[in-house]
């Protein structure tokens, strides 16, 4: 089975992948933010007040 | 579409918007709005960014446990006029593709959860959507005409969740904004099967108007109003009441009573002759109840000069 490049179905699957990308992406800069304010709470003199809360 | 195009949409060609139907969009949002309140009104204060992702990790949850009861529940939503449109029964996703999307997302709003706030927060998720897939949608809904009660505990979950966020902790107010909604939801849902009765019994669920009949059911909604009216007041007595939320809370509880006790007092004559307006009316007032107390909740607790010392 074969289709045309153009074909209807490849729309909607250019549709799904293009929005699924978006989600990543969007899922990529979250993760990269809370790490970001994650490591901000800690803060360059906490690591040790850190370690030893743990 | 050729018939080869309309098979292939038929096993698994679902478009993406048809994936974000299986999470319960509508459900979501009241998972957000509940789960918002729960963390804002927290007397902890919480960075934006974890704030925004916890709510939506919280959000897929829920949209997961959607994902999963859509998948369980097919069969029947085939048979209700209300769900038969719905992503499985119309053919536009699998029930395989369901659970996958189910089961993927709700580990993974679980695990980033707990990364995002901390894992008391996580673990009430994870107990949210063992609650609503496995207790709810795959044992009591079948099973007693209460289905409605307990189930309702799922959709409780998301403010004490949300306060678990900020706070890492469960407290007293946390568990009576829990109650807030796990009373709401019985009378909440039962006006809506008293004039959608035809659906729940062609599905052959359980429902209390099938099971008790009519009259039955009217009944226990005036008992499970008057039963959620204290628990609605004594939020406004606790670190995060006021007369804002106490205000909104004694008129929206007289009207919501007044509701009640209206249902209780008609038959079924009166309410076919009328189209069930009392019971519609009861019902659209249900959404505004909820709603607005948690508004209230957030007035009081973000604007300043709402305290008590308001009216000193």
């Amino acid at each position: 089975m074969s289709f045309r490049d153009d074909h209807e179905l490849h729309k909607r699957r250019f549709g799904r992948n293009m929005a699924l990308f978006a989600v990543l992406a969007g899922f990529v800069v979250l993760i990269f933010g809370m790490t970001i304010v994650r490591v901000g709470e800690i803060g360059p003199g906490n690591e040790s007040a850190q370690e030893a809360s743990e | 579409m050729t018939d080869a195009t309309s098979n292939l949409a038929q096993s698994g060609e679902a478009q993406f918007g048809d994936y974000i139907a299986l999470l319960k969009p509508r459900v979501m949002s009241l998972v957000v709005f509940t789960a918002m309140a729960g963390l804002l009104v927290a007397p902890v204060h919480v960075h934006p960014l974890l704030a925004f992702a916890s709510i939506l990790f919280i959000a897929i949850g829920g949209g997961a446990s959607g994902a999963l009861n859509m998948w369980w529940d097919a069969d029947i939503d085939r048979v209700m006029k209300r769900t038969r449109n719905r992503p499985i029964p119309s053919g536009r996703v699998t029930a395989d593709e369901a659970l996958a999307v189910g089961l993927a997302l709700s580990g993974l709003s679980v695990m980033m959860l707990g990364l995002a706030s901390n894992w008391l927060a996580a673990g009430l998720l994870a107990f949210t959507i063992f609650f609503y897939a496995v207790i709810y949608t795959m044992w009591l809904k079948r099973s007693t005409p209460q289905n409605i009660v307990i189930g309702g505990a799922a959709g409780a979950f998301p403010p004490m969740i949300g306060w678990a966020v900020a706070t890492g902790g469960v407290s007293v107010e946390s568990v009576l904004m829990f109650m807030l909604i796990f009373m709401w939801t019985p009378p909440h849902f039962w006006a809506l099967a008293l004039f959608m009765k035809s659906d729940y019994k062609d599905a052959g669920v359980p429902m209390l108007t099938v099971t008790h009949g009519r009259k039955a059911t009217r009944a226990h909604i005036l008992v499970y109003t008057v039963l959620l009216v204290p628990f609605a007041l004594a939020l406004g007595v606790t670190s995060i009441g006021g007369p804002v939320y106490m205000g909104t809370a004694l008129l929206l509880n007289a009207l919501f009573l007044k509701g009640a006790w209206d249902i209780w007092r008609r038959d079924e004559a009166q309410a076919e002759a009328d189209g069930y307006a009392t019971e519609k009316s009861v019902f659209k007032l249900s959404l505004a109840y909820l709603f607005l107390h948690f508004l209230a909740l957030m007035v009081q607790n973000l604007v300043p000069g709402f305290g008590w010392e308001l009216l000193a």
